[in-house]
């Protein structure tokens, strides 16, 4: 059974060191400039999404997850060459509905966390379309299996990374 | 209220803040120029990620740098070499294409056009990535301290790869070709059918705005038409990969960009472009006889105290002269030990590519000379034993050797090699018995030891 429902007096809430709140946030979006640029493959993965749903989920708080959200998102908009917001409104979504489930479910399994890291793809990625066609008239095209296949994609490597974060939560 | 706003404090929280987010990004769609509205916080952003990819670029260079530059040289003295045959073989296109353009200076003199050329480029390194798969941007590591400002077309040596968007101090973002907001003016190469050029969302290059009944074919040469005022005319874009019908009365053209744009390293930035009337330049002409004239075997030196031609330094400076200008690259060559003229050069010419350096050869001369066109295979042959005839006819001769010896030598002391036996053509010696020697270095390179004498 891969994802437990648990009251809220049983789940543990975590906390981070500032260094770990503000450098590995960083450290995605700059690996996500970066890296891609060596290996094209690398373009498929979501780094920051990845981070941004990961401490959604430890810190259990919406506000939190959603203020998470849209500061790593506005700052990958920054980056691009597109206008602030479109990544923003994406990622506060992302982050309050991923701390609005960690509140109510236990998700530390792989399984469970390899399918809520697949949801949280294709919500992100329905945002992102909805707003980008919607307010900055770009052409995307939605394409279900590319989607999905990323989707998997990211949430393979989300497991491996958060056994990785994992490592620098602090119990409240 | 109260009651129902604490009630629903994170959704309320939650709508807040993506309507501030979507107000800032309404008013950013409504302002053109949003650029520069946001100017200063993507400032802040490009500041805190560039340093670190500049230092890993910096490490990553520095690491293979110290490696093929020191460790790895296996292969250089081959590779060396084959360089030197290639630059050989483009001096000869060289003289060739720089007839072609002439003749256009010409033509766009006779016709009062104006042309557009890169007059400066700086050189940059890329750095990064905009970091999402949607927006296909670099970063490199060149900014407004360099010069840069935005609109600045980006190249490589392959082909174009994008705009300047946005110029920081030491960084600047380049929004590449395939990236859905871009457009290139371009053209196609042989049809000369122009239509603009941009990304899609999946990260292709299409060219737009061409009508249906047009004929293009795949595998057809894009270039940039400069309609855009930012790329020059004539850079390359790239070749189309499919042809389909496209929406309404245009065609769906799929290009594959010439420049590499997944995996760039380093960029041209066109800081520079001048506009100014054609004029007819009058270069210093070479020509493809002299350029051959200096790859064959040359005449050997001869002691000045000699009575007979014989091997060695000394009497190449009064043996060979050249009748006018046209011979004035062979005094070096021929000055030259045989070694390294006959054998070096010829060698290169006529046993490692023989169809391809002929042909080249054939091409200039041919269209220098006005002589006929021949079979590569056949090339050298009649080439070398056409010129010093056609030369020694137009009293314009390629090398004129003097036989610096007493009036009494019988002909066989002064002719110990082809090139001067050819060579002495334009002396009045008629052409046909003098082409037969000639081609013998050609595919047997003499060494020293080969020489009569």
């Amino acid at each position: 059974m891969p994802i437990t429902y648990t009251s809220g007096e049983q789940i543990e809430v975590y906390r981070f060191s500032i260094p770990v709140t503000v450098g590995v946030p960083l450290l995605a979006l700059f690996l996500q400039a970066f890296v891609p640029r060596r290996f094209p493959f690398f373009s498929i993965f979501d780094l920051p999404l990845l981070v941004t749903i990961f401490f959604a989920m430890a810190r259990r708080n919406p506000i939190s997850g959603l203020f998470t959200g849209a500061a790593i998102g506005l700052v990958q908009d920054m980056l691009g060459a597109y206008p602030i917001g479109i990544y923003g409104i994406a990622k506060t979504v992302v982050g309050y509905l991923a701390s609005s489930l960690g509140a109510k479910l236990d998700v530390e399994n792989a399984g469970a966390r390899l399918l809520v890291t697949l949801a949280f793809y294709l919500i992100h990625a329905a945002v992102y379309f909805t707003v980008a066609r919607g307010m900055v008239s770009l052409t995307l095209d939605w394409s279900w299996v590319r989607g999905i296949v990323a989707g998997l994609a990211n949430g393979f490597l989300g497991v491996g990374l958060y056994f990785l974060l994992d490592k620098f939560k602090q119990r409240t | 209220m109260e009651s129902v706003l604490g009630r629903y404090r994170n959704l309320t929280i939650l709508v807040g803040v993506l309507f501030l987010q979507i107000l800032g990004l309404a008013v950013q769609v409504k302002r053109s120029g949003d650029a520069e509205n946001t100017r200063l916080i993507r400032i802040w952003a490009v500041g805190t990620i560039t340093p670190f990819e500049r230092g890993l670029v910096w490490a990553h260079n520095g690491s293979r740098n110290l490696w093929h530059n020191y460790f790895f040289l296996r292969g250089v003295r081959a590779e060396n070499r084959e360089l030197k045959a290639q630059i050989e073989q483009m001096h000869l296109e060289q003289v060739r294409l720089s007839e072609d353009a002439a003749q256009a200076h010409r033509l766009q003199q006779l016709l009062a056009f104006k042309e557009q050329y890169i007059a400066k480029t700086v050189a940059a390194q890329v750095i990064g990535s905009s970091g999402s798969d949607l927006s296909r941007s670099i970063y490199i590591d060149k900014g407004s301290n360099d010069d840069i400002a935005a609109d600045m077309a980006v190249i490589t040596a392959g082909g174009i790869v994008g705009k300047v968007l946005r110029v920081y101090p030491s960084t600047s973002l380049v929004l590449m070709i395939n990236d859905q907001s871009s457009g290139v003016g371009a053209m196609l190469e042989k049809s000369r059918l122009q239509g603009v050029l941009h990304g899609t969302a999946n990260g292709e290059v299409v060219l737009e705005r061409v009508m249906s009944d047009e004929q293009v074919a795949p595998g057809e040469t894009v270039l940039s038409s400069g309609g855009d005022q930012i790329f020059p005319k004539g850079l390359p874009v790239g070749t189309v990969s499919n042809v389909s019908p496209g929406r309404e009365l245009f065609l769906n053209i799929q290009v594959k960009p010439s420049a590499d744009l997944s995996r760039l390293e380093e960029v041209l930035v066109v800081t520079q472009k001048r506009e100014r009337q054609a004029v007819v330049e009058n270069p210093v002409k070479v020509r493809a006889a002299d350029i051959l004239a200096q790859r064959l075997p040359s005449v050997p030196d001869k002691p000045a105290d000699a009575g007979t031609v014989k091997p060695g330094n000394g009497g190449a400076s009064t043996a060979v002269q050249g009748s006018n200008g046209g011979a004035k690259p062979q005094t070096d060559a021929v000055r030259k030990p045989q070694t390294e003229n006959a054998t070096g050069s010829a060698a290169k010419l006529s046993p490692a590519t023989p169809a391809a350096s002929n042909t080249g050869a054939a091409d200039a001369t041919h269209k220098l000379t006005g002589a006929a066109p021949v079979a590569a295979g056949e090339t050298s042959k009649k080439v070398l034993a056409k010129t010093p005839s056609d030369s020694a006819a137009s009293g314009n001769s390629r090398i004129a050797v003097q036989p610096n010896t007493p009036p009494g030598a019988s002909s066989s002391d002064t002719e110990p090699l082809g090139t001067t036996s050819s060579s002495v053509a334009s002396t009045g010696k008629s052409s046909a018995p003098q082409s037969k020697p000639v081609t013998q270095p050609l595919s047997q390179p003499p060494a020293a030891d080969d020489n009569p004498h």
